[in-house]
């Protein structure tokens, strides 16, 4: 028995404790908006926050995660309003969708650390991959959500 | 602001996904913040001819909501919005209503094929279907006048369509379409209306917003992958690592014990462990350890094909296409000759979502939720492996998580229904990203010869192509190519595609396939034939001593390719210094019925690291519907073709595929990602052209033209990580 706490619920899971969190978020809580790209901790589109810092869950086993915090993209507002989710959205920076739960979490865990990242900020620590290419739109969109949390005084 | 429930989605869908028959609903993203919403997950059922449905294509609901339904997939390269503004710009409907569903390819065949192909490839989806979206959305808008003056005992003339309401026009009365639907959708026209031309489009060419962000900033969005169902298991499969090789024997007792494992299933060529997690099913696949029957493919690897390409080179050739007496030419004594030999490796397409299928069986049907660039393909499949009449097969054609030609073929799909007829359950069925790499259709190799003339005047007067390549139609057996031939071979090499007028030409192709399966890659022919020649246009152009943009502009005379070329020269500051180490390179090609010129700008250090600076890339697609998803598409086509520039390789070793991951098959990252600038200068006419693989083929040669003016050093094989580009 393992126990976590995910998007603010305290969950007990009777799971094996080397099961990946991804895939125990997926199939045993059937959040499903983080997704299984590569399964080696390479791509990123499994990216959720444990205790605030962006971590790949699907290299993360759950006993690593024991008594931490999970948050996935489901959580991080309940209705779109993140101010990194607005961005993504003013910009228009998806096309196929399915690397933008990572990269939006990775885009907060980075706006959380650097509140106003530079270029070269945002090159260090966006290492998501996206094959549809939205590099460009990703990087605007974090400079957009920066400038929009910065004016409302607000912290990703 | 209204609350959307995150966990609707969640609920809704699965309880809606297993009652419908139809596709997937887009959410709509209103374009003000202040009343952004989904508009929630409305699914198509069975696509039953319901009393509001105007036509295949437009259901108007009473209030106002009109639903769209998709002829094409939405893959991320933004045909929901571009397909639904089409439909929009005729119906003159509240564009805040509007929402969109993929068709069912279940009505399709049941209908004639009311939505047509359904097959979303050839960058094909607005230039093929906006005339009859156009067509449609004209002849409801029609109906629902006549409805109105009917109801008012008025002259039709008097009354007209606006923001999803019918005015008549002297008194001001108004109704709305939803009010109108279901008499408007009994009325059948005498003659269909006429539609707008171009000139007269209010709505197709602006700047909108995708329809589909809304979902897919906050996990909503239901890619295939995502499907949940009610008693589902999911399946892990071990595919055999040689393409066309046999499952010999398997000792499934390691897995059987391991819990949560259901079944061991054999299939022709693979073994697949079925458990209640898709975890627990990958676990206990890796304790086995099949045995293979790979015949003699396991003799073949990547040097072997390389030779073999090469050396086809010197062999016997099938003409595809000969203008003038290029063999006289080149003969011509004295004659300025120019020649090389370019060769281009295999790719993966790699999309994000690796690919899986989701089936259900039952008495009466079989449902399938899949993301498909051709669910009729995936339908036919699916009834096949079932064994049942394909009108009893319902395709949930969901998110893509990227297509590039890869979600056409659907062997996943096969074996989820194998599966399922096993173990008696609902399946999902994931292929690692391992196995999604190594059992991909390739991009094909090639290799290619060129021999040219360069006459006084600096022009090139003679030019004899060899190219070498397997066939993509014998591949996938969509036909043999009985004459040697196959468009792909030649695609934007071709008189008709290819910017330069040359009086003596030669085009031949040597088809030659392997056991390594080939099929349509982003760009498809283009994608390495353009590399191919653009590169050798460039050799051409140093050898004739001109500069590489006057000696294109000289053999051009198509007046949109020449406006491509200005459109290059003053935005990619052609002719402008630049500093040490720098260089700047372009390329120009046609492809899908558009014409695509790249400006590279690259810095090679002195000891070979390469960085791509800036792109600028100009498209003359004709006619632009969205110019933000066009953006979009020349951005994340230029991405992904300088990912295969730099990285992109597959290799064979003993019959199979050495890369299986995105630590081996390396994608580009932000932080190499140059800056990307988008030209659109659309010169309007009767063509319209694609926008989905357009951006791919000149970037290749215009960055390995940078590379040479940069460095001097010629790069005539891809990918340029395997090039040494110091200095010597």
């Amino acid at each position: 028995m393992v126990q976590l706490t995910i998007n603010g619920k305290l969950r007990d899971l009777d799971i094996e404790p080397n099961a990946p969190l991804l895939w125990v978020l997926r199939d045993d809580l059937g959040l499903t908006g983080t997704k299984f790209g590569c399964g080696i901790g390479t791509c990123g589109a499994c990216t959720v926050h444990i205790d605030g810092v962006a971590t790949r869950s699907c290299v993360t086993p759950i006993e690593r995660v024991a008594g931490k915090s999970v948050t996935t993209i489901e959580a991080l507002s309940a209705d779109s309003t993140h101010a990194v989710q607005q961005a993504w959205i003013a910009e228009d920076v998806v096309q196929c969708g399915y690397c933008q739960s990572g990269q939006i979490m990775a885009a907060v865990a980075l706006l959380r650390a650097t509140p106003n990242p530079t270029d070269a900020d945002i090159n260090a620590k966006m290492s998501n991959l996206c094959r549809c290419g939205t590099y460009p739109r990703i990087r605007k969109a974090i400079h957009r959500a920066a400038a929009a949390l910065a004016a409302a005084g607000k912290r990703a | 602001m209204t609350k959307h429930d995150l966990a609707l989605s969640r609920r809704a869908l699965i309880s809606a996904m297993l009652s419908a028959g139809g596709g997937l609903a887009v959410g709509v993203f209103v374009p003000s913040f202040a009343q952004a919403k989904q508009l929630g997950a409305v699914l198509s059922g069975d696509e039953s001819l319901a009393p509001r449905e105007m036509n295949a294509f437009i259901v108007i609901d009473p209030d106002n909501t009109v639903t769209v339904r998709l002829p094409h997939t939405e893959m991320g390269q933004g045909a929901a919005t571009a397909l639904s503004m089409i439909v929009a710009e005729e119906l003159e409907c509240d564009w805040t209503k509007v929402k969109c569903e993929h068709a069912s390819a279940n009505r399709n065949l049941r209908d004639k094929g009311v939505y047509r192909s359904m097959t979303t490839v050839g960058s094909q989806g607005v230039r093929t279907s906006y005339a009859y979206l156009q067509q449609a959305g004209a002849s409801a808008r029609v109906r629902l006048v006549q409805t109105a003056a009917e109801q008012w005992q008025v002259p039709v003339v008097e009354c007209a369509a606006a923001n999803g309401a019918v005015t008549h026009l002297p008194s001001k009365r108004s109704l709305t379409f939803g009010a109108l639907a279901t008499k408007a959708a009994a009325i059948t026209l005498g003659t269909e209306p006429t539609t707008k031309t171009p000139d007269q489009f209010r709505f197709i060419g602006k700047h909108t917003a995708r329809l589909d962000s809304a979902p897919k900033v906050n996990g909503s969005a239901q890619f295939g992958i995502d499907t949940q169902l009610p008693g589902m298991v999911y399946a892990a499969v071990a595919n055999c690592p040689v393409f066309g090789g046999l499952l010999k024997a398997v000792d499934d007792s390691p897995a059987k014990g391991q819990r949560g494992v259901i079944a061991v299933v054999k299939l022709e060529n693979a073994v697949v462990v079925v458990a209640d997690r898709y975890w627990r099913a990958r676990s206990a696949l890796a304790l086995l350890k099949p045995e293979w029957d790979v015949g003699d493919r396991a003799a073949v690897d990547t040097p072997m094909l390389k030779k073999m390409y090469l050396d086809a080179l010197d062999g016997p050739m099938v003409t595809a296409e000969k203008i003038g007496d290029p063999a006289g030419a080149l003969a011509a004594p004295g004659a300025k000759l120019v020649s090389a030999t370019y060769e281009a490796p295999m790719l993966s397409h790699a999309p994000m979502e690796p690919m899986n299928a989701t089936v259900q069986i039952s008495a009466d049907r079989v449902d399938v939720w899949i993301g498909s660039q051709s669910p009729p393909a995936a339908l036919r499949q699916a009834a096949q492996a079932a064994g049942v009449d394909p009108s009893k097969v319902f395709v949930h054609n969901c998110y893509v998580g990227g297509g590039f030609g890869r979600r056409t073929q659907h062997e996943e799909l096969i074996q989820a229904v194998q599966v399922a007829k096993v173990v008696g359950k609902p399946v999902k069925l994931i292929w690692s990203r391992e196995e999604d790499i190594r059992q991909d259709h390739y991009r094909p190799q090639a290799a290619a010869r060129f021999n040219a003339v360069i006459g006084p005047d600096g022009k090139t007067t003679a030019l004899d192509i060899k190219i070498a390549v397997p066939s993509i139609f014998r591949s996938l057996k969509i036909n043999p190519a009985a004459n040697g031939l196959e468009p792909m071979a030649f695609e934007t090499m071709g008189s008709a595609a290819s910017p330069y007028n040359i009086p003596n030409k030669q085009i031949g192709v040597m088809l030659k396939n392997t056991h390594v399966p080939v099929m349509f890659w982003r760009g498809v022919g283009g994608s390495q034939n353009c590399f191919l020649m653009e590169s050798f246009v460039d050799e051409m152009a140093h050898a004739a001593g001109v500069d590489p943009w006057e000696f294109r502009r000289s053999m051009v005379t198509r007046p949109d390719m020449i406006g491509v070329l200005n459109v290059m020269k003053e935005k990619g500051n052609w002719g402008k210094p630049m500093g040490p180490g720098q260089g700047r390179g372009i390329a120009i090609c046609e492809s899908y019925n558009s014409v695509t010129g790249q400006v590279a700008e690259v810095t090679v250090t002195p000891d070979g690291k390469l960085k791509v600076d800036r792109v600028v890339c100009v498209v003359d697609c004709y006619h632009v519907v969205n110019p933000n998803t066009v953006e979009q598409q020349c951005q994340g086509g230029a991405i992904m073709a300088l990912t295969a520039a730099l990285y992109g390789e597959i290799n064979i070793d003993k019959g199979a595929t050495v890369q299986s991951n995105f630590n081996t098959y390396r994608l580009l990252s932000m932080a190499e990602t140059p800056q990307i600038e988008v030209y659109l200068p659309a010169s309007g006419g009767p063509k319209w052209g694609g926008i989905g693989e357009p951006s791919v083929p000149p970037l290749a040669p215009a960055v390995c033209n940078a590379i040479f003016a940069a460095t001097g050093i010629r790069v005539r094989s891809l990918p340029l990580k395997n090039v040494n580009l110091k200095k010597v």
